[in-house]
């Protein structure tokens, strides 16, 4: 399912004693079915606002998103977030935080438990599936995270700097298990991340964004074959110019 | 966390006690004012076999006692949890309902005894009154905390997993406030059985209850009564409240 972004914005708007704060405006841009667009800008760019936008947790305050061309309004049940610090329920256990959302949707017990028990092997959390979150390392939450989020089979996938916290050498490990899931299911991916290197390591895509107000500086095409070296000659190429082009004077 | 049985916190019970005999012993303190352990277990074994007043034993005085406080304690669960929770997730209710709770909340629950009695006469309605006041504002605030400090972020995760406000409700709001629901139960059950023996000082259609039965024992100067059944009083309290903690570790071994 392919994803368009028109012409979207977003305004704080302010009061008596504040004026609006334009956090981002025209944003326009298309990810084609199946393909891995990233996202990178400086911090406080307004990056997550635009995913929570897309997976209508926030309202835009113009333009559209559209869903194989149709509009979306609201949240869409077709387009899951995986959240920047977990966001896994506290109280529920690894497998019950992946059943969580076919709970909702009134799937069986066995029924459930069997297709979350898949992501626990496939995802490597084998012997810890009844762990709270708390006895989990940082990448065992996000591998979850990441679980709980696919098992609704969403056609669009938002990841919000999912690696954000995670030490490097558990970051690389989680960015190659994402592109063999990736490579497999070929979902629809929007990708925030502020490390150029993640980026350019993952996608089909880079959309560079401006600092405030922010709009699209460029957006790259990578087309390095996967699995990729990260030190190769076209990565290294991509990485220049983007820090170049986030360094410049805008 | 309170510290296991062990030796080094006997030790000083003991000391206590020996320390309290011998003053009792050699006439230091009069009897009828306190009375010596031994004469407190003899009163103890006297509250068993025969009882205060006379055919009322102090098992039965237990038994009205933590009736009163079970209906009472029920009561206010019943009402305080969920309207904690709608309060925690709805300002506009907190709004409403807050300025009404903040004038009534520093009212003592004592204070309420003699209208108490008024509307519902003397026996276990007023009592179990007495007591729903008591333990009502510490779970309603406990659960308002426990349900606003719950990270948003959670609730727009189970959104993202198509959740409605009442899943949002049954599967995010109420398991995330169970730990600060339990610190409400627990601070409440403190109160509620404090309160208790006081709502019964004033008195009780059925002849039984500990605070009616210290205070028999009172009218007829039996001091050493008076004691157990103070220490029989602060045992139960402290039962209670090791099987609420008992049963919060059980429940939210998540934590």
């Amino acid at each position: 399912m392919s994803l368009d972004i028109s012409h979207l914005s977003k305004i704080h708007e302010g009061d008596a004693e504040q004026s609006d704060i334009r956090i981002f405006s025209d944003i326009t841009c298309r990810v084609e079915t199946g393909r891995f667009l990233s996202i990178v800008g400086p911090s406080g760019c307004g990056k997550t606002t635009l995913l929570r936008i897309i997976a209508g947790l926030e309202p835009a305050s113009g333009g559209q998103v559209l869903l194989d061309g149709e509009v979306v309004r609201g949240r869409d049940q077709r387009v899951g977030l995986v959240f920047q610090e977990y966001a896994l329920f506290p109280w529920r256990t690894a497998i019950r935080n992946i059943e969580m959302g076919p709970e909702i949707a009134g799937v069986p017990p066995d029924e459930r438990r069997a297709a979350a028990m898949q992501y626990i092997r496939a995802f490597d959390l084998n012997g810890f599936e009844h762990a709270y979150p708390k006895a989990l390392s940082g990448g065992m939450k996000q591998r979850v995270a990441i679980a709980r989020t696919l098992i609704m089979n969403p056609r669009v996938v938002l990841m919000d700097e999912p690696f954000g916290s995670l030490d490097s050498q558990t970051r690389n490990d989680l960015q190659n298990f994402l592109m063999t899931l990736w490579t497999r299911r070929k979902d629809t991916v929007l990708f925030v991340t502020h490390n150029v290197d993640e980026a350019v390591y993952l996608s089909d895509q880079i959309m560079v964004l401006s600092k405030k107000p922010t709009h699209i500086l460029k957006i790259f095409d990578v087309s390095a074959p996967r699995p990729r070296d990260r030190t190769s000659r076209e990565s290294n190429r991509v990485r220049k110019a983007i820090l170049d082009l986030l360094a410049g004077p805008s | 966390m309170r510290p296991p049985l062990k030796a080094s916190n006997i030790i000083p019970v003991i000391t206590l006690l020996a320390v309290w005999q011998g003053l009792c012993s050699v006439g230091l303190i009069p009897s009828y004012k306190l009375p010596s352990p031994i004469q407190v277990a003899r009163g103890f074994w006297d509250l068993l076999t025969l009882g205060m007043p006379p055919g009322h034993s102090l098992i039965y005085h237990i038994l009205y006692s933590l009736w009163r406080v079970f209906v009472g304690y029920a009561a206010a669960m019943a009402t305080a949890i969920p309207l904690g929770i709608a309060m925690g997730w709805s300002a506009r209710l907190r709004n409403l309902v807050g300025p009404i709770l903040e004038i009534l909340r520093p009212i003592p629950p004592l204070a309420w005894i003699p209208i108490a009695i008024l509307w519902f006469g003397i026996g276990i309605q007023s009592a179990a009154f007495i007591i729903f006041l008591g333990v009502f504002f510490p779970i309603l605030l406990n659960t308002i905390d426990g349900v606003r400090s719950i990270d948003p972020v959670l609730i727009e995760a189970a959104r993202t997993l198509n959740a409605t406000d009442r899943d949002v409700f049954q599967k995010v709001l109420i398991p995330g406030a169970v730990p600060a629901i339990f610190t409400g139960m627990r601070i409440g059950v403190g109160i509620g059985w404090m309160t208790l023996v006081a709502a019964e000082f004033t008195g009780v259609r059925q002849g039984y209850g500990l605070g009616y039965m210290i205070m028999t024992a009172r009218d007829i100067q039996r001091a050493d009564e008076i004691v157990a059944g103070m220490l029989v009083i602060g045992l139960i309290g402290l039962s209670i409240d090791g099987a609420l903690r008992f049963l919060e570790r059980r429940l939210i071994r998540w934590r």
